[in-house]
């Protein structure tokens, strides 16, 4: 080896951990449906609050959620985040925004990113509707939402997001 | 879709990676050791009470006191003075093959390092047994530059 290599600063240390994740009876119901291009998510019997993507269990009441309930592929952004770090993980081009979209009929928002969309005009309460890959593509994966792009309606007021962030 | 989902009874299971691309900084002890190791060299650190630590460190883990900077060549072989064997190794490990995890204190070190054995055998391993590293041709300044230790008596 020459000697005029650098000497050594750092060194690579990955972590791997290798899982098998089950999505579960309530989870697996709603990707079985976003191959269909449908987004279902569950009403709590007793607070009454619709959760997307549902994990079959209202987390505040503790009881166990049946009733499916068809949302909206249409919501409103109530968070966001620009994304401007490379990470050797992420293969969306830099920068863009990751975005919390409160699906119309859902109380809970969704993790998604948004595009079509210039940075500085995303906001809270901004109207979005997501973007599906094309139909004989769609499969029981969250990838089939490419993205979600802003739609020409009014924003809601930040007043009515107050739960939700 | 990825056909490794699978789907059983409308239950639906995935792989799920979690990775970290981590890169470390090591500082100038460690620097020096991971700079030696890519030249095909090992070295430690002499402390100031005259014992050589093999990987270097920045400081005498006995007295708290900071080592010298006195780099000194050791190695390249060494005697096991502990061992575990490996009977399946996983993805990720130094070997595809069944192998000895060791600590192997290299010639002219006070201290023991951690690396792979390759034995072949685990009747072939024992404490005391004196190994000799296994180098890689292609080398960039990782403990990894090292494939392995094995038997002296090997060739």
């Amino acid at each position: 080896m020459s000697d005029e290599q650098k000497p050594v600063t750092n060194i690579k240390t990955p972590m791997r951990l290798e899982y098998r994740y089950s999505a579960g009876i309530a989870t697996s119901r709603f990707l079985h449906g976003i191959a269909q291009g449908k987004i279902l998510g569950q009403r709590c019997p007793s607070c009454k609050k619709v959760y997307v993507p549902p994990r079959g269990s209202c987390p505040r009441c503790a009881v166990a959620t049946e009733e499916e309930v068809e949302l909206s592929d249409k919501g409103t952004i109530t968070t966001y985040a620009v994304v401007r770090v490379p990470s050797e993980n992420i293969d969306v081009p830099l920068p863009f925004a990751s975005v919390h979209v409160l699906l119309d009929g859902a109380d809970l928002p969704m993790f998604s990113v948004v595009q079509e969309c210039p940075l500085e005009k995303i906001r809270m309460g901004m109207r979005v509707q997501a973007v599906w890959v094309p139909k004989e593509q769609l499969g029981p994966t969250l990838q089939s939402i490419r993205y979600f792009k802003p739609i020409d309606e009014p924003d809601v007021p930040a007043d009515q997001l107050r739960e939700t962030v | 879709m990825s056909e490794t989902v699978s789907d059983e009874g409308g239950i639906l299971t995935a792989p799920h990676v979690l990775e970290y691309p981590y890169r470390r900084s090591v500082g100038p002890v460690l620097g020096r050791f991971f700079t030696e190791l890519r030249a095909g060299k090992l070295v430690g650190v002499r402390t100031q009470q005259g014992r050589v630590l093999v990987p270097p460190q920045e400081y005498d883990p006995e007295t708290g006191a900071a080592t010298t900077s006195d780099f000194v060549e050791v190695g390249p072989g060494g005697i096991v003075t502990t061992w575990s064997w490996v009977t399946k190794p996983r993805a990720k490990q130094p070997l595809a093959h069944s192998f000895a995890w060791a600590l192997v204190k290299l010639d002219g070190a006070d201290t023991a390092m951690l690396h792979a054995v390759d034995a072949g055998d685990i009747a072939r391993m024992r404490t005391g047994m004196r190994v000799r590293p296994r180098w890689r041709a292609e080398r960039v300044g990782h403990i990894h530059d090292i494939e392995c230790f094995e038997p002296e008596a090997a060739r």
